[in-house]
């Protein structure tokens, strides 16, 4: 376990800012209590202070997972958003999407948002823009990239694929053993 | 038939032909390499330009120096090997041509670190002699090995405790464990110079930094990342190219990467991650092509749906809305209200 490193902390604020904009300040500067990043096995955790310092006496090898986990560095040192992350993504998302009741399985099994499952989508949203995926009970799903922008949204038809898939919370059951 | 006969007679003349070749200068051999060298000079005239007579006439030459050659070979001693029936194999004398090379001559080894540091300080090899006068034996002793003069090391009987050590030591076991480290360590250091020479030997000889027209796109850009280093702070502010990779600051650019401390200082921590998340804020552009593009479609559909609604308010509509359109919410003027926002609520915490 290890603190991250300059480039390393750009490259998850820039893939985290993507979704949630300037409130990532909220992450790291938080009224209660000191919260922290680092780095175990290529995975990127999300800790208090408390639980660093628990975290810090287990060995290496024993350790699997201090904190949430945001996601992972890939083998070319990319930064790959995880579900895990979806927690602290929603409550400060910047652009969300309603998915309809009829296709919120389709979106749980991990299919695109169709034109015809779109609900609602906040106004403004661009193109390729990330966005937090949520059913029309304000329950967060996943998020996503907006396939096109709210403009496009109106006039595209309905087959068209509005939302890519990213994450869902369906794979907390199809990934159980990968997760961490 | 005569005819037939007689081109057959000529033929098997021709094949025994007689065995003694006339030249001038005799031929030089050198039966243990199965060599034979000829230094007359050939007929030029008949050599020159290709054609059947020269190679006519080449054979003959090879012909008449193999037979010599091999006159001389049927010369030398010979034995049947293999008992009676075997083959006769002569016995070739030693051979007094000197081959060249065939592989290049080795490279000398690398100094090992002794040789380096006594050529620094200047230190030269003390002729020892090899027998040293025993006293106790009263007669010349080699130096080291079988019957040493000091005596045998093993064979001592007493062993004193020296000043400082604790009495309750095994003096003969601690004789015995400094001399294993003595030789474990000689035997490390060798090994350490042979792989030093091994490596220096192997080492892939370094590219030229200058540009040539050979050089593929790996070389060129470890070639340009050198020159990028070579300034006085290392590289640190060079410019880079549009599409070049930022490298991330690295203290010590050797071989081990170096970490902050696990649970250093936090609060440091939390500043330069807020510091780096208003740099990243700051360079993102204030006003967006493309978000304006889309505000000022959505505003022109607005325009044209209250259009066809009321065409009475349309043109005080229009202008109306051209006037409001300032003091709407523009692209730059939100922009510029977010950072004090940001400002004034990470003053107020």
């Amino acid at each position: 376990m290890r603190p991250l490193t300059e480039a390393e902390t750009r490259a998850v604020f820039e893939k985290l800012g993507k979704y949630i904009g300037e409130n990532i300040q909220l992450l790291v500067d938080r009224p209660d209590g000191t919260y922290c990043f680092r780095l175990h096995r290529d995975r990127v955790y999300y800790l208090s202070e408390k639980l660093l310092k628990l975290a810090a006496s287990v060995p290496r090898d024993s350790l699997v997972a201090p904190g949430t986990c945001f996601g992972k560095f890939t083998k070319s040192q990319k930064f790959r958003l995880s579900v895990t992350a979806l927690d602290f993504l929603a409550p400060y998302a910047k652009y969300k999407v309603w998915v309809k009741p009829g296709s919120e399985q389709s979106f749980l099994y991990g299919n695109h948002v169709l034109k015809s499952g779109l609900g609602r989508i906040t106004e403004s949203t661009a193109q390729y823009q990330g966005v937090v995926v949520y059913s029309m009970a304000d329950v967060p799903l996943g998020f996503g990239v907006a396939a096109k922008s709210t403009q496009e949204c109106r006039k595209v038809d309905p087959l068209a694929i509005v939302v890519f898939h990213q994450a869902d919370v369906g794979e907390y059951v199809r990934n159980e053993d990968t997760l961490t | 038939v005569e005819a037939v006969l007689a081109a057959a007679e000529e033929q098997e003349a021709e094949k025994r032909r007689s065995i003694t070749v006339e030249k001038e200068l005799e031929l030089e051999f050198d039966l243990g390499n199965l060599l034979a060298v000829d230094r007359n000079p050939p007929a030029a005239a008949a050599l020159r330009g290709a054609g059947p007579r020269r190679e006519a006439l080449l054979r003959a030459l090879a012909r008449y120096n193999t037979q010599l050659l091999v006159s001389r070979l049927w010369e030398l001693p010979a034995e049947r090997a293999g008992g009676a029936g075997g083959p006769l194999v002569a016995q070739l004398p030693e051979p007094t041509f000197r081959l060249p090379r065939e592989k290049p001559p080795p490279k000398p080894r690398p100094p090992t670190r002794w040789e380096q540091f006594a050529r620094l300080k200047g230190i030269r090899r003390k002729k020892k002699t090899s027998l040293v006068w025993d006293e106790q034996a009263k007669e010349w002793r080699r130096r080291w090995g079988y019957r040493r003069a000091g005596g045998d090391p093993s064979r001592d009987w007493l062993a004193e405790v020296p000043a400082g050590a604790d009495p309750e030591e095994d003096q003969f076991a601690r004789l015995r464990r400094e001399k294993r480290e003595r030789v474990a360590r000689n035997e490390l250091n060798r090994l350490r110079n042979l792989a030093r020479a091994h490596r220096a030997g192997s080492a892939a000889p370094a590219a030229p930094l200058h540009p040539t027209g050979h050089q593929d796109r790996d070389e060129l850009r470890r070639v340009a990342r050198v020159a990028r280093v070579s300034t006085a702070s290392l590289g640190r502010f060079q410019p880079r190219l549009p599409k070049e990779p930022a490298e991330p600051p690295s203290r010590s650019s050797g071989k081990k990467r170096r970490f902050e401390p696990l649970l250093g200082n936090l609060a440091a921590e939390r500043s330069r991650q807020l510091e780096l998340l208003r740099d990243m804020g700051s360079k993102k552009p204030v006003l967006d092509i493309t978000r304006a593009v889309n505000k000022q479609l959505r505003q022109e559909e607005a325009e044209a749906a209250a259009a066809n609604k009321g065409k009475k308010q349309s043109k005080r509509g229009k202008r109306g809305r051209r006037q409001q359109r300032p003091g709407r919410s523009s692209k730059k003027s939100g922009a510029r209200r977010q950072p004090p926002q940001q400002k004034a609520a990470g003053g107020g915490r």
